[in-house]
This record gives C-alpha cells, sequence and structure tokens, in this order.
C-alpha cells in the first residue's frame, strides 16, 4: 500500500456526457456512507482495470467539497493518450464497482489570501469547481479567468457564469480572446493568491509573468495535469527486487513496476509531489524527464527519475527499486 | 546577527532587490546601510518606484544618504508608531507587485512585519537585514503587557513589575519576544542582570 493511497471501494453511480470530449462520473461509497471530506483541488486516483492491465490516473474532484455523499470527476477524452481517458469513455457504466484512492491535495487554496485570481485552460477547470464551490459557501473572495478553445468546449462554462456571475470570465481561443495578463495581474490587490490549471505552456507563461511583475513564489501556486507520455518501450533492472522488466509503449515505468510486484510509494502520479523518486544505480542511454519536481541540475546529473512521467531510451537502466 | 536557537527565532537575510514594480522600504537607524548596500546592486531606475519609510532615531543619521537615492517617497518619522498609520495606508492600497523590505532593529523588523502580515503577505516573502541594536520587544506572558528595548537579562516587566526570564521564543503575531517570570517559586530570589541585548 503506497503513502497516502488508502483505497475507497465505490460504484459508479452516473455517467454524464458533458460535451463531444468530456464526460463526468460520480462514484459512491457501496457501503452507502458518506465518503471522506475533502478540500477544494483535492485529487483521487482511480483504478481501471482494463482486461489484464491496470492503469492508476489521477483526476481533480469537481463536486462540492460540502457535499460527500458522492465523489465527481470529469474526464476529457484523449484519443493520442495511453488509454486511460478511452477506456472511462468506453468502458465505464452506471453500477460499475470501481476502486479510488482517498483524496489527496497538491493543489490546495491558501485560506490567509485576502484574493484568489484563478486561471484555468481547457479541462484544467475541474479543481476550480471544487475550489469556487468551497470559497463561495465561505463568502471567500474569488475571481475565475477561464480560457477555452470554443464555447461548446467550454465545460461547465455555462454552469459557473450560473453560479457566479460576473465572478466569472470566460475567453475563446476561436474568437481570439486572450486574457490580459499584465494588466490582470498587476491590478490585483495585495494580498492575492494566483492559482493555475491547464497545459503546460500555459502554467509556464503564467508562472514567468507572475514573477517578473513581483509575485513572490508563495503566492503562485499551480497543477500541471499531464498525463505519462507513450513512448519506445525499455527494460529496466530493478536491483532491490532483484527483477528486470520491460516498460511498454503504452505504460509508465511506475505501472511496469508495480505490474512486477513491486509497490514503490505514490501520491500524484503525475510528477509533481516526489514520492516516487527513484534513485538511478546505472544507466547507458538518454533520460527522457518529464517531472515537474527534480531541479534541471538532478535531471541533467542522471542520478534520480520520477517513474510515474518519465522514460528511458538506451541500452541498461538500474533503479534502486 | 541572530543565531537560530529555537525554530521562532527569527533569522534575518541581506536585502537583494527583488523583481517587482514598487518597492517599499521600511527602516530604522542603521537598517539605511542596508538599504545603502542594497542600491549598490540594484539595477538602475530601482528608486524610481521605490518609497521609503524612515525612523533615524536618537542621532538622527543617515538621512541625507537614504534622500540621495532619490526614492520616488521618502517619509521620515519619529518613531515607528508614528510611522505606522503611513505604513498601514501604504499596504492597503497596494497592488501585487509590491514587495516589503525591512532593516534595521528587530524591533522595527517584526512590528512592520506585524502590519505586513495583516495586509496579506507571507513572511517568507518579505527581505529582511538586521542591523544595529539586539534590543527586544517582551511580552509578558503573564499580564500580555509589552515592554520594549529589553537589553537585559533578565528584565522587569514595564507593565506588572516581574521579573522576567526573556526566552527566544518568538511571536511574529505579536511581533514579540515571549517573557517569563524567572523567579515564580520564590520572589526574594533575585538572579544578577547582564546586559546582553545591546
Amino acid at each position: 500500500m503506497s503513502t497516502g493511497t488508502t483505497k475507497l471501494d465505490v460504484v459508479v453511480s452516473d455517467v454524464v456526457p458533458v460535451n463531444e470530449l468530456v464526460t463526468r462520473f460520480h462514484f459512491r461509497r457501496r457501503d452507502g456512507e458518506l465518503l471522506p471530506t475533502f478540500s477544494g483541488g483535492a485529487h483521487v486516483v482511480v483504478e481501471m482495470r482494463d482486461g489484464g492491465r491496470t492503469r492508476l490516473n489521477p483526476y481533480s474532484l469537481m463536486g462540492s467539497p460540502l457535499d460527500t455523499r458522492e465523489y465527481t470527476i470529469s474526464v476529457r477524452r484523449d484519443d493520442a493518450g495511453r488509454g486511460g481517458s478511452l477506456f472511462m469513455h468506453r468502458s465505464v457504466k452506471p453500477g460499475l464497482e470501481m476502486v479510488i484512492s482517498y483524496p489527496v491535495n497538491l493543489f490546495s487554496l491558501d485560506l490567509r489570501a485576502k484574493k484568489h485570481l484563478m486561471l484555468a485552460g481547457g479541462i484544467g477547470i475541474t479543481p476550480f469547481m471544487a475550489q469556487t464551490a468551497q470559497l463561495a459557501a465561505e463568502g471567500g473572495n474569488f475571481e475565475l479567468h477561464y480560457t477555452c478553445r470554443t464555447a461548446t468546449l467550454g465545460t461547465y462554462a455555462d454552469v459557473l457564469r450560473e453560479r457566479y456571475d460576473r465572478r466569472v470570465r470566460l475567453y475563446h481561443d476561436d474568437r481570439d480572446e486572450r486574457i490580459e495578463l499584465d494588466r490582470l495581474l498587476s491590478s490585483q490587490p495585495l494580498g492575492t493568491h494566483l492559482y493555475v490549471c491547464g497545459p503546460s505552456g500555459m502554467i509556464d507563461w503564467v508562472r514567468d509573468h507572475a514573477a517578473s511583475l513581483g509575485w513572490p513564489a508563495e503566492t503562485v501556486h499551480f497543477e500541471h495535469f499531464a498525463a505519462p507520455q507513450p513512448g519506445a518501450p525499455f527494460d529496466v533492472t530493478l536491483a532491490l527486487s532483484g527483477k528486470t522488466i520491460r516498460v511498454g509503449e503504452q505504460q509508465s515505468l511506475l505501472e511496469a513496476i508495480e505490474a512486477a510486484g513491486v509497490d514503490p510509494p505514490y501520491l500524484c502520479r503525475g510528477g509533481v509531489c516526489g514520492q516516487c523518486e527513484t534513485n538511478v544505480i546505472s544507466h547507458d542511454g538518454k533520460f527522457i524527464h518529464n517531472d515537474h519536481w527534480l531541479s534541471e541540475e538532478e535531471h541533467r546529473s542522471c542520478g534520480k527519475i520520477m517513474p510515474c512521467v518519465s522514460r528511458f531510451e538506451g541500452r541498461s537502466l538500474v533503479l534502486e527499486r | 546577527m541572530a543565531a537560530k536557537s529555537i525554530i521562532s527565532r527569527p533569522v534575518y537575510g541581506t536585502l537583494s532587490p527583488q523583481p517587482g514594480k514598487h518597492h517599499l522600504f521600511v527602516a530604522d537607524a542603521e537598517g539605511a546601510l542596508a538599504i545603502s548596500d542594497l542600491a549598490a546592486k540594484a539595477p538602475t531606475g530601482f528608486f524610481g518606484d521605490a518609497h521609503i519609510i524612515f525612523i533615524p532615531g536618537a542621532d538622527g543619521k543617515h538621512v541625507a544618504a537614504l534622500e540621495a537615492l532619490n526614492p520616488a517617497q521618502f517619509y521620515q518619522g519619529p518613531s515607528f508608531a508614528s510611522a505606522l498609520p503611513r505604513l498601514k495606508q501604504t499596504l492597503a492600497n497596494a497592488h501585487m507587485g509590491l514587495r516589503l523590505y525591512l532593516a534595521g532593529t528587530e524591533g522595527l523588523i517584526g512590528q512592520a512585519m506585524q502590519a505586513a502580515l495583516e495586509a496579506g503577505i507571507d513572511h517568507t516573502s518579505i527581505q529582511t537585514e538586521h542591523r544595529g541594536s539586539l534590543a527586544r520587544r517582551v511580552q509578558c506572558v503573564h499580564c500580555k503587557g509589552i515592554t520594549e528595548n529589553v537589553t537585559t537579562q533578565p528584565a522587569t516587566c514595564s507593565h506588572c513589575g516581574l521579573l522576567l526570564l526573556v526566552r527566544d521564543h518568538y511571536s511574529r503575531r505579536l511581533a514579540a519576544f515571549q517573557g517569563v517570570c524567572i523567579n515564580a517559586e520564590d520572589r526574594s530570589e533575585i538572579p544578577p542582570t547582564e546586559e546582553i541585548y545591546r
């Protein structure tokens, strides 16, 4: 059992198509009890038993933290991904029994803030669904700027406008609407915290601007929702467990280690929390680091790898696992 | 230089120019020298967006050196208390992009930080540099009164008169070190007084 990943036995209570790419899934506990309390920004790891293979994908909880009768997640179909979202869209139906982790929050609100400024891109809207519900219930001061490709792909844009009216500002790529970032960031009252969730290009853009405009790092919160990237298969020797494994094209290194019966710690499965950090004993080849945890220096020195998102190309890799 | 003894005991750094749109300095006495040292490292035009709130203290030195930096705003006042309304007003009207720099005595740094915390600035994003006196602001944990400019160990509470052991235990919320009665068992026992916080 991994750190912080106590499991919950749930049943799918509803499956709701939201638009052509996004479907919402509702989970309730099989024993009928309330689910554990969570805070806005938390995610759960959903176990997907797809024939012989198990995928473990993290999804933000998007329901109100005030209602723990059910958890809801929204999954964007990724036709080029590793198959997790396709499995959710095709195979998960109401009544299916599934296993999910307890919620973990790596993107929590700093409730000392005088104001919360939220920037969402695409499906990055999901953690803000829960955070805005949490803040609205306690009279919190927030403002949400949400960029989507088109109005029809603006997942929950209508719901958010209905709930929060002018506290939500929408930007549509197809109408060339862009956030005026410098002006937005420069006009915020002292004590504002900034939250950004979306594609990594957007996160980098916002973080760079915020830093150069004098936003201290403590006030800038971000969550990458990048899934592990597929890649060429490679072989790995796990020195401590004495096993040699093959990482498949559509498999992450972490998943391959788990499939071999070794159980490393993990939390986010998205390269940000640091739990699955693994020492490299020796290597002959090139690392493909996709994480946001290790420093550039650590990436260059090839002494560590984050197996949840990173891969390897070359002749041999020996890990301390 | 303040050494780390227990976790709450503040430690201070060296002021350095931060990226930002406005720069607010609060300093007393020799804290002005920390601002001068920062100015030597700052990019051209840095003080064009700066506001300096300075409490020169009894000897009234360093005012000319700070004025020579040509800050957008310069204020000098006779005490921290006299400068506090201006500091609070500045923070209340400020936007993100304002950076705060505190330099001088621990009492000045602590009280300015207290105002900044209330305005929503995280203490870790404030630049601080200790210069000058080691005198402490001490809260008597018994009567809750605060005694300023404590230089001795033990020290007498200026409110209730108890003899206090001045601890390194510090409260950011109160901007004060904690003073605990040193002879609670037997008041006739008076340990020798040393001047250690000059």
